[in-house]
């Protein structure tokens, strides 16, 4: 169940005047049930990306696979694709428009072509999953906070019972608690399905905490993929690109060059606050 | 996909006419339909033909983007070329059955499709070189004198800019909406015409959603500038005729003296 990018280059009105690269020559492999943090600053590409990937947009030059099928290889039913590579877009407005929250999570799997039975079964589950409370379910969409609308936004995908869940933005806009809460079930859904995720965020701090691999993009190129670890190494460069390590990083490494010896693979909180701990002498903090 | 889709016909370049006074072209637009349909020789013909080679060679812009706009009229220009070619009485030069072809009938549909072409040539000059910004402004301005029998002149426009200005937005939110809609499994293409329809529904409620919510918070953004109609309002730009606008009447006015001379 992977997803494989061969270079891929997507050229946006290709031919005129106003003619830019969105993408250029991305090469990767997602297997399955991988955590995947997608980064890189607004214009770097990594919007277009996703959309190649279920098969929204088609690529100007380069191959997309799934199960080593070419996505856009003649009589391949991209429909079937989009509900085994789910996308969640950042605004739950662009999504919802059924009169009430299970109705609109039922038009996915209806999609499908599953019975109102079915559907209503998938919906059902994927809205448990999200973690909306029943009492959302029959009121209108359009009344929802934002934290709630994107989880019908969410689960409005999740009802395909797709084996990618890629998800842009999640958290914009969200405040702090709602963003928290997103991302655990996010992660749950991880741990619990074995989905593959693929997280696209601005946020360093969520995606050191979740992710086993980040991708970095800039100007339409890849120029980071690696673990977290690896990729906070490079912060200096990070930095040029607009993008920055968390903020822990650079704690860590201002301790290094004080000559206090903590480990420069640090990048969550917790850790930070464990090494520092033992490092005073003091014992496990919980 | 949408996104592609251009918007106006606006070109960019710098030229006389770029710069001149949108109320300086559209009247010289009108000088020239008028100008059109008082032509009635080969002599007039000929000024016109030279009026407007002119002009186009002024704008910079080229040649291939002003008979663009020929397509859309091209069934009606044949048409309205052969029924004159055919229908009008005179000195039979052919004839194929029931149908002839006239002396007269040549000389009227050559004029009838000259006619129509530079009409499009002459409006596409016009709407190639100002913004539709620049044309709202414009025709604000010379209709003003309607304000005095209470047409709402200024609102009508402020209106017309605020269309022009959100067109772009909603289509690309259009794509937007379609791209999630797509992801959740729809189709937009297939099925009969009731199926299409109804498909539509997901992409259209979206869409007046957004569309009403940024209307009231533009309204409210203007409220908060304390926006309150055209009465007593003045631009921060306001138009103002230059020198070359006042050589471009002039020429218009010779344009028209000529046409009107050879006429008689």
């Amino acid at each position: 169940m992977s997803i494989k990018a061969e270079n891929l280059t997507y050229i946006y009105s290709e031919g005129t005047a106003l003619e830019q690269y969105a993408l250029k020559n991305v090469n990767f492999e997602i297997p399955d049930g991988q955590f995947v943090g997608l980064i890189g600053h607004t214009g770097s590409g990594k919007s277009t990306l996703i959309q190649h990937l279920n098969g929204l947009i088609k690529p100007t030059k380069g191959t997309v696979y799934y199960d080593d099928v070419d996505i856009h290889s003649e009589g391949y039913n991209l429909r079937e694709l989009r509900s085994r590579v789910g996308l969640v877009f950042q605004y739950p407005e662009h999504q919802l428009f059924e009169v009430d929250v299970f109705s609109d999570v039922c038009y996915g799997p209806k999609n499908l072509g599953l019975s109102r039975e079915e559907a209503g079964e998938c919906a059902r589950e994927a809205l448990e999953l999200v973690g909306l409370d029943k009492r959302y379910w029959e009121q209108s969409p359009f009344e929802l906070s934002g934290g709630q609308k994107r989880r019908a936004a969410i689960a409005g995908v999740l009802a395909m019972n797709p084996k990618v869940l890629i998800l842009d933005e999640p958290t914009a806009g969200l405040d702090p608690k709602g963003r928290d809460e997103i991302l655990d079930e996010i992660s749950q859904l991880h741990k619990e399905r074995g989905m593959s995720i693929i997280l696209v965020s601005h946020s360093m701090e969520d995606i050191a905490r979740y992710a086993d691999r980040l991708m970095v993009m800039n100007h339409g190129e890849k120029v980071f993929d690696g673990s977290p670890k690896e990729i906070f190494e490079h912060y200096k460069e990070l930095e040029t690109m607009g993008l920055a390590a968390p903020q822990v990083t650079y704690i860590i490494h201002g301790l290094r060059d004080h000559g206090v010896p903590v480990d420069s693979g640090i990048t969550t909180v917790e850790e930070a606050r464990d090494a520092i701990l033992e490092l005073l002498g003091g014992g496990r903090h919980d | 996909m949408i996104r592609d889709i251009t918007l106006g016909q606006y070109y960019p370049v710098d030229s006389v006419l770029h710069r001149m006074d949108p109320r300086t072209k559209l009247f010289g637009t009108m000088i020239f339909i008028i100008s059109l349909f008082l032509a009635n020789s080969v002599v007039t013909y000929i000024i016109a033909t030279l009026f407007l080679a002119s002009a186009i060679r002024i704008s910079k812009v080229p040649f291939k983007f002003m008979v663009r706009g020929l397509k859309a009229i091209l069934f009606l220009l044949l048409i309205s070329v052969s029924f004159n070619l055919f229908l009008t009485d005179g000195q039979v030069l052919i004839k194929l059955g029931f149908l002839k072809i006239t002396r007269e009938g040549i000389r009227v549909s050559c004029f009838m499709g000259l006619r129509l072409i530079y009409l499009v040539v002459g409006s596409s000059i016009m709407t190639l070189t100002t913004t539709p910004n620049a044309l709202t402004d414009g025709l604000e301005k010379s209709l003003g004198f309607l304000k005095t029998v209470k047409v709402p002149v200024h609102e009508i426009s402020m209106m017309m800019s605020i269309a022009l200005r959100f067109i772009p937005i909603l289509v690309e939110e259009t794509d937007k909406i379609m791209k999630a809609q797509m992801a959740r499994g729809a189709d937009f293409e297939s099925g009969n015409l009731i199926q299409k329809a109804k498909s539509m529904v997901p992409l259209l409620v979206p869409l007046f959603i957004s569309a009403f919510r940024r209307a009231t918070d533009l309204a409210m953004a203007m409220e908060a500038r304390c926006y309150r109609g055209g009465e007593g309002r003045t631009k921060m730009k306001p138009l103002r005729y230059h020198k070359q606008d006042y050589r471009a009447y002039a020429v218009y006015g010779i344009y028209l003296a000529a046409i009107i001379g050879v006429r008689m």
